[in-house]
């Protein structure tokens, strides 16, 4: 349980971390809070030879409102984004789902950016992305691009950030008073999700979506449906989800909390 | 640029309950073994390891952190505060400290400094807390003696005698 050993480098600018990426391409992994990474370095799951810790550069902890979207540094906390005035207002969604993300002694480090970067098919943070339809911006020595969620959970704790990429920012479309809702259920509050839902208002009816069903969280765009239309089009829903039986629920289960908790979800949106 | 070599130790200094301390680590070295190898400071507990159980919590620069999650190097010019330094003096305990053993919020003690971190730095920032904001918070630990209702009995004790009582000064 220590992990094994690795080149630990302080980066001072953005810079120097895409120049080591870019030298070490898959030997060098970015540490921002290391809730995840250092857990997986601990138990050797990741072995890098280079670690860049990114979380002394100020350029990276910036959270920005512009034009009707936030805009969340690298190196920003979980804490505070929970802590930043303006979130309740602009991202009512993660106001609701962050207190969900780890504990409280976890998110005073863990960072948004990280989370989506480790992409756990039972987090938070990567459902709230898919939710809301977010881009996660990526920057090399040699290029820049923003993938749309969609494009950016590719599997089970894989994205496509290629191997010399930084995720510099993930930003949200604020939901411009959307109407939002967020339940989860787990063992206990802060273990990781057995089922995590999301419904947030569109125009044309509603966008669900679940995490800790499928490999990576996924969503429907539904016009408003209520009674039996909605109860089918959850179902349908619960079975492409593809749910698996492990030691914390069966599939039977999943299926049934998506069911339950997406008809609340639903009709507490659209009400 | 500071990049450290992994096969060699480089010094690490920083404040812990205070005081400079400084030691040497590899890059890989965690703080929670950092704390209790380099420094000799044992009060800081190492349970899983792998940032679940909280035995290992500290706060560092005003932040409550996994101290197992944590490289000893990141924390490099950092402030630390582990269960040391939570005791007056030597020989007193201060108020949470006495509520738990009051209560017999603690059996074998392995979880306790954790936690004791964790309730200490809350109850400076929310002096009024409700049961369920102490449970939600004790979420962050796992405790395999108590069942967790003394330590929550314990928590609000403590926090109604310290909203009422000065904050206990070190002897002089």
């Amino acid at each position: 349980m220590k992990p094994a050993a690795f080149d630990y480098l302080r980066a001072e600018s953005v810079d120097e971390v895409l120049e080591g990426l870019s030298n070490e391409g898959g030997n060098a992994r970015v540490l921002a809070g290391g809730q995840s990474l250092m857990a997986m370095l601990n138990m050797r799951l990741a072995k890098p030879k280079l670690l860049i810790d990114i979380m002394r550069l100020k350029e990276l902890n910036r959270i920005e409102e512009q034009a009707g979207v936030v805009t969340i540094g690298a190196s920003v906390r979980q804490a505070a984004l929970l802590a930043w005035p303006e979130l309740a207002r602009t991202l009512p969604l993660l106001a609701l789902a962050l207190p969900w993300v780890g504990h409280v002694q976890t998110r005073s480090r863990g960072t948004i950016c990280g989370s989506l970067a480790h992409a756990d098919p039972s987090a938070e943070m990567p459902l709230a992305l898919i939710a809301l339809g977010g881009q996660v911006h990526l920057r090399s020595a040699r290029r820049r691009r923003r993938l749309a969620a969609s494009e950016f959970f590719l599997g089970m704790m894989a994205t496509a950030r290629a191997e010399d990429e930084l995720i510099e920012a993930v930003s949200f479309p604020a939901q411009g008073g959307s109407r939002c809702a967020f339940r989860e259920v787990a063992r206990r509050h802060g273990d990781f999700a057995i089922v995590a839902c999301v419904a947030v208002a569109t125009p044309n009816g509603v966008r669900f979506a679940v995490g800790g069903v499928a490999d990576i969280p996924m969503a429907r765009d539904w016009p408003r449906l209520d009674g039996s239309a909605l109860d089918d089009a959850l179902n349908g829903f619960a079975y492409e989800l593809g749910a698996r039986n492990d030691v914390h629920a069966t599939a039977r289960y999943r299926r049934d909390l998506v069911r339950i908790i997406g008809r609340d979800l639903v009709r507490e949106v659209l009400q | 640029m500071t990049r450290l070599r992994a096969d060699s130790r480089h010094p690490i200094r920083f404040k812990l309950n205070g005081r400079p301390v400084e030691g040497e680590a590899e890059p890989r070295m965690l703080l929670s073994d950092f704390l209790r190898h380099q420094i000799g400071a044992t009060g800081t507990h190492v349970g899983c390891e792998h940032g679940v159980c909280g035995a290992c919590t500290v706060v560092i620069d005003g932040m409550l952190a996994r101290s197992c999650l944590t490289l000893a190097a990141q924390v490099d010019g950092c402030e630390i505060r582990t269960v040391e330094g939570l005791a007056p003096s030597a020989d007193r305990l201060g108020i949470l400290q006495r509520a738990f053993r009051r209560n017999h919020a603690l059996q074998c003690g392995f979880c306790t400094a954790g936690i004791l971190m964790s309730l200490d730095h809350y109850l400076r920032r929310h002096p009024a807390p409700s049961e369920t904001d102490v449970r939600d918070l004790l979420s962050g630990h796992l405790c395999r003696c108590t069942g967790y209702t003394p330590i929550i009995n314990a928590a609000l004790q403590a926090a109604a005698e310290l909203a009422t009582a000065i904050e206990e000064k070190p002897d002089v």
